[in-house]
């Protein structure tokens, strides 16, 4: 496989991968948010219906214990008592003491006539007979009005109860201290950003909102029908936008008075711990997809490496394969082809042999070329033994036989072979120098064979160097401990590149014709195969070869 | 001492004829044959000392016609002549019988050489026996 289909390959198995695992990872991620800002949004909804169930509640409460508070002082106290401005001031500081709810209380007569006055303002002898709440109050006995600006010219509301003593009628007022009553209204605010207000059925503020305007106010907004006050469930939850903002409103109308309570809440401010928690998981998530594209590369890689090195590994295999079936080939036709060969040499050569033992019965004198042709002879009888020793090598070649089995000293085997060779070295000024490595291990296999090898690289390291150079035979043990080398190395010409493949092959051969058979490299390859052994080549041209021989260590 | 009494075998009459020219020449009584039943008749009529055989021959090889001449004239020696540069198919010859083997193509006087050892083993035996 090429470059490009690894990578396409490891594309693949990434996408798989990562879709696999980011997919789930994702639903998840989406379902667990999806449940949690429901449930919170829940929550928040819950809590504002209390909030605002309990304020509106709170609020009743307090305007019915100001109206029955009244009622009790109206009902305990007579006409006479309460119109005395002195004991009216004595009663209204007995209930101040209690909760300074009020700014101020009065009666009026069934004329209208402010008769007596406690509080800060100077309202004695104002008559009310035009007022609406007034008539109101006459009429029904009871009465909380809305917020308005009055004589006093301040907003503010008013409590009266009516009293029917013998023939007289009378009312008991009181105002209410406004700031009081706003700030048990927006009671304690769940954020910053939220609101609280009263609004009577008109959309008229009751008491300030921070967001709306100061009291008196009239708003624009929708309210919900009155007719759901005093149903049980009468709180209405709705969203709604609020100066850009989308608020959660919670209403209610409160069950003494047509007020409707207001509370908002910003869901922003509410949510924060959610978006806490949830940016805490988006940051999980990301740190997951990050650990997975992490896992996924690296295992692509792994599986991607793995895969190049079993299609290197399967590649030798196939080249060593194809050389070893290659040899097996070429030796096989070696052999037939010099066997054949063999039977025209040998008539060849008696024919000329006969030539010679006839030429020996001739008179010289009589035979013009008797010379020439006893030379011609011999000629032939040298041709054919030239040509014998191509077939004879090319059988050896092709021989299939039995290595003998050894107690081998590589050392002493080098050592030996060259011998052979140094007074030829000698000759043509070739420095050999040995680095023999003493601590390896001796092995069992054929000597005779592997002199062969070891001569014939030497014999090509000599013809590489020619004269004037140096070669280095050394000898080791191979990394894995398993093989023993003996190297070569040559300071001759080198073997070119493209020929490096074919140097083993039979009949390849760089020497001029008839001074090489092109055998000695391939017959070399086919002993060590036979061994158990391998040859290995490093050349580069114009520098020198090195060829190692490793054997196995048996 | 006398001529000494050699048959080749070998199933190229060209060669026969050669052999048989060249060792005439060379004091030896030299007869050829061109298979190895026609040797076997020979061997029948005429005393040989050392018969050199050709491995490979069609129909009657070389070894069989070793393992012939073996069993019916024991004392005659037998030089395997081979082609196939194989020293196998000489040892073989040699594991039944053969005196020795010469590959293809020899050098004359070599084989004259061993011709005629062949023929001193062959005039022990017969002195033994006798």
């Amino acid at each position: 496989m090429d470059t490009q289909g690894y990578g396409r390959l490891r594309r693949k198995i990434m996408t798989v991968t990562l879709v696999f695992s980011l997919v789930p990872l994702f639903a998840l991620g989406f379902f667990v948010h999806l449940q949690f800002s429901k449930t919170y949004h829940e929550k928040i909804i819950r809590n504002l219906e209390r909030a605002v169930d309990n304020r509106q509640k709170a609020l009743d409460i307090f305007l019915d214990e100001r109206v029955s508070q009244l009622k009790s002082l109206a009902y305990t106290h007579s006409y006479q008592q309460l119109s005395d401005p002195a004991q009216l001031n004595a009663i209204f500081n007995v209930v101040q003491t209690n909760s300074k709810s009020y700014v101020d209380m009065g009666v009026i007569d069934q004329n209208g006539e402010h008769v007596a006055y406690v509080g800060p303002f100077s309202l004695k002898r104002v008559n009310y007979k035009d007022e609406p709440w007034f008539h109101e109050t006459m009429l029904k006995g009871q009465y909380v009005s809305d917020v308005f600006m009055g004589f006093r010219k301040f907003p503010h509301f008013i409590i009266a109860v009516m009293r029917r003593e013998g023939d007289r009628t009378w009312i008991l007022r009181a105002t209410i201290d406004s700031e009081a009553f706003s700030s048990l209204v927006r009671g304690i605010h769940t954020g910053e950003l939220g609101d609280a207000y009263l609004v009577n059925t008109e959309g008229v503020l009751q008491t300030p909102s921070r967001l709306a305007g100061p009291v008196m106010t009239k708003l624009s907004m929708p309210l919900p029908s009155p007719a759901t006050a005093g149903n049980k469930d009468g709180t209405v939850i709705e969203e709604r936008p609020v100066k850009d903002r989308t608020m959660i409103v919670g209403m209610a109308w409160l069950q003494r008075v047509p007020w409707l309570l207001v509370i908002m809440e910003d869901p922003k401010e509410e949510l924060s711990a959610l978006v806490r928690a949830q940016s805490i998981a988006a940051a999980m998530v990301a740190g997951g997809i990050l650990l997975i594209i992490t896992g996924a590369a690296l295992t692509a890689r792994s599986i991607i490496n793995k895969l190049i090195k079993a299609d290197r590994e399967k590649a030798a295999l196939d080249a060593s394969l194809m050389q070893s079936s290659k040899m097996a080939a070429l030796g096989k036709l070696a052999a037939g082809v010099a066997h054949e060969v063999n039977n025209p040499l040998t008539l060849i050569r008696e024919s000329a042999g006969w030539i010679k033992d006839l030429l020996v019965d001739e008179d010289p004198e009589k035979m013009l070329h008797l010379e020439e042709i006893d030379v011609a002879a011999n000629k032939i009888e040298m041709h054919v033994d030239r040509a014998k020793a191509v077939t004879h090598r090319m059988l050896g070649f092709g021989r299939r036989m039995e290595p003998m089995q050894e107690n081998v000293s590589l050392n002493l085997l080098t050592d030996q072979t060259l011998k052979f060779l140094e007074s030829e070295a000698l000759h043509r000024n070739i420095e050999i120098i040995k680095r023999l490595d003493e601590s390896i291990p001796n092995t069992t296999t054929d000597m005779a064979q592997i002199q062969q090898v070891i001569l014939n690289i030497l014999d090509n390291a000599i013809d590489a160097v020619g004269s004037n150079g140096a070669i280095t035979v050394s000898t080791g043990k191979a990394e894995d401990g398993r093989e023993i080398y003996v190297a070569i190395a040559d300071t001759g010409c080198g073997i070119p590149k493209e020929k490096l493949n074919t140097i083993f092959d039979p009949f390849f051969t760089t020497k001029k014709v008839g001074e090489g058979t092109g055998l000695g490299l391939a017959i070399c390859y086919g002993i060590l195969e036979k061994l158990g052994g391998r040859v290995e080549v490093q050349s580069e041209e114009g520098k020198g070869s090195t060829f190692t021989i490793f054997l196995p260590v048996v | 001492m006398e001529k000494a009494r050699v048959l080749v075998v070998d199933d190229e009459k060209e060669f026969v004829d050669l052999f048989v020219n060249r060792f005439n020449k060379r004091n030896v009584l030299a007869l050829g044959a061109g298979s190895g039943p026609e040797a076997l008749k020979t061997l029948q009529t005429e005393p040989v000392d050392v018969v050199v055989l050709d491995l490979k021959m069609p129909g009657m090889d070389g070894i069989e016609t070793l393992k012939e001449i073996k069993k019916r004239h024991p004392l005659v020696e037998v030089i395997m002549l081979t082609g196939h540069g194989s020293v196998e198919a000489g040892l073989q010859g040699m594991g039944h019988g053969a005196y020795d083997f010469i590959m293809k193509p020899f050098n004359i006087e070599d084989l004259l050489v061993r011709i005629n050892k062949a023929r001193e083993r062959k005039a022990l035996n017969e002195k033994r026996q006798a």
